[in-house]
């Protein structure tokens, strides 16, 4: 008996519910959810008797087609659909060839799309938009984005209903044909799927499998970009790229014992080289014309660190010219931070510190435990255990995970052990 | 070995797709394990929640549902079992009892001739 592949209806969901709301219009959002959710009841009910279909989508997208026919027919006067479709939908004559069409494989990625850059809308904040894009298109449950992103269910729940009220009053779908249009929204939907791979990549989240799962929905979705030409510029390349780089670095960052390891002490063998290879090629890719974006230096960074065996023959000069250029195009005190580790690794602890104390804004990194943990690594390796211990044991008060807890917990550890051998 | 009927009733409303894959998934292992075990004499049918009602003389024609939504029936599958005692027991590993539905389990007739 077949199986259905992992993820098969989270993955289905965010392509039904594209092109439902395609053909009801994306006011009639929670109607495309309610179809949905019926064709995944019928599925559950009727392949566990008979077994899993030999091409599970197809049997999900026509069950959605048929109940969506039956919907346009039976409620054609109750309603008012997409308004680009119009008149196409009410006729007898028209509307089974034009839902056909609508659901045939090659509209489905312009529908992805379309709801996509509809999710980035201006009037989002950037936290609404990635939730919408992960509960939309990734078809993850309001608990899933919850858990995603360390919040309340209630929390979530309203950030994603009041997200579904500012699209439902757009009253049309993004325009993916409206080529001003498009080239205006396409940074605000690279920075969400960045944003959203980020969340997965530097997140709070505890779970490997979930961080797992969010780089690779963000992995997904600029592949989607990619495809489409006129989105497939030098800076969708330098993010994808990015990605893969990034990604390739996820099964080293827990060791086999469930401990988190850092960039300096991960076993890389373990770094995936297929994603390396393929962050390469689009690296190579995004060399084109002349915009240099944050995606472009981003992936630079990655693809340093990815040809050297270990800190030592690190190119740190590479990265710290590199860090600058970033500062030079979207300054943060994060970036600022991750540039002074590079600095103590190239010129020594002491130098590292004064980097971070030149840091604008640094109040803004408080409440980031690895903020801490690096003041500390450097008051450590200057030899100040005590000071180093209790810079620890701050990173430790804002540990957002238990594997955050248990990594400083050693960090601690460490310290103490250290001040009791040069005690003399 | 006897024959029992399970009678799957409730259950199953509104839920995420992941949610929907792992009932889907437990599904699937539970009529395997059973299968293997050789319970299964016909894995039967899922059944529609709604239908019509025929009644009486005057053959009055009501339509469904029947029951309350915990109640209808949503399929059934023939079972074999050494007695009433082991089918409930094979019951009680149903993944519907996880979504707060029930298992009804019949005796099949016997008929000794």
């Amino acid at each position: 008996m077949i199986e259905p592949s992992d993820h098969l209806f989270r993955r289905e969901a965010g392509r039904m519910v594209a092109t439902l709301t395609r053909i009801f219009g994306v006011h009639n959002l929670a109607l495309a959810e309610d179809v949905v959710q019926d064709a995944f009841c019928r599925a559950l009910e009727v392949w566990k008797f008979r077994g899993v279909p030999e091409n599970p989508s197809a049997w999900l997208m026509a069950t959605a087609k048929n109940r969506a026919l039956d919907i346009l027919r039976r409620e054609r006067t109750a309603r008012t659909y997409a308004p680009e479709l119009g008149r196409l939908l009410e006729s007898e004559w028209t509307l089974a060839p034009v839902v056909e069409e609508l659901f045939s494989p090659r509209t489905i990625q312009d529908d992805l799309l379309r709801m996509m850059f509809s999710c980035c809308h201006p009037r989002l904040p950037e936290e609404a938009q990635i939730a919408l894009i992960l509960h939309i298109l990734c078809g993850f449950s309001v608990d899933e984005v919850a858990g995603a992103f360390v919040s309340s269910h209630t929390a979530m729940e309203k950030r994603i209903s009041r997200g579904k009220k500012v699209l439902a009053r757009s009253k049309r779908l993004f325009d993916i044909a409206s080529s001003d249009e498009f080239a205006d929204r396409l940074p605000a939907v690279q920075r969400t799927l960045y944003l959203l791979f980020n969340e997965g990549y530097h997140g709070a989240s505890p779970e490997t499998a979930i961080r797992a799962e969010l780089c690779r929905e963000a992995i997904r979705l600029a592949t989607l970009l990619r495809d489409y030409p006129p989105s497939s510029t030098p800076a969708t390349y330098a993010l994808g790229a990015l990605m893969c780089l990034g990604a390739a670095r996820l099964p080293a960052r827990v060791d086999a014992s469930g401990d988190l390891r850092s960039l300096f002490d991960q076993d890389r063998s373990r770094w995936d080289e297929e994603l390396i290879a393929e962050g390469r090629r689009l690296l190579d890719l995004s060399a084109t014309g002349p915009e240099l974006t944050e995606y472009h230096v981003e992936a630079a960074i990655a693809w340093v660190h990815t040809t050297a065996h270990g800190a030592e023959d690190t190119d740190w000069q590479m990265i710290i010219s590199l860090y600058d250029k970033l500062m030079a195009i979207r300054p943060s005190p994060i970036v600022a931070l991750n540039r002074a580790i590079a600095v103590a690794q190239r010129d020594g602890p002491l130098r590292g510190l004064e980097e971070i104390r030149a840091i604008n804004n640094f109040d803004r990194l408080a409440g980031y435990p690895f903020y801490h943990a690096a003041v500390g690594e450097f008051e450590l390796r200057s030899g100040r255990h005590e000071v180093a211990c209790e810079h620890f044991r701050t990173a430790l008060q804002l540990a957002r995970n238990p594997m955050e807890r248990k990594f400083l917990e050693q960090r601690v550890a460490a310290c103490e052990s250290g001040r009791t051998a040069t005690t003399p | 070995m006897s024959e029992f009927v399970f009678l799957y009733r409730g259950g199953e409303a509104g839920r995420s797709p992941e949610r929907v894959q792992q009932s889907m998934q437990k599904w699937m292992a539970w009529f395997k394990e059973l299968a293997q075990n050789g319970h299964v004499k016909d894995q039967g049918q899922p059944l529609e929640r709604t239908g019509k009602l025929v009644r009486g003389k005057q053959k009055t024609v009501t339509d469904g549902p029947f029951a309350e939504a915990k109640d209808i029936v949503g399929g059934y599958t023939l079972i074999e079992a050494r007695d009433l005692e082991q089918a409930v027991e094979l019951s009680k590993g149903c993944p519907i009892l996880e979504v707060e539905g029930g298992v009804e389990v019949r005796p099949v007739m016997k008929i000794n001739m």
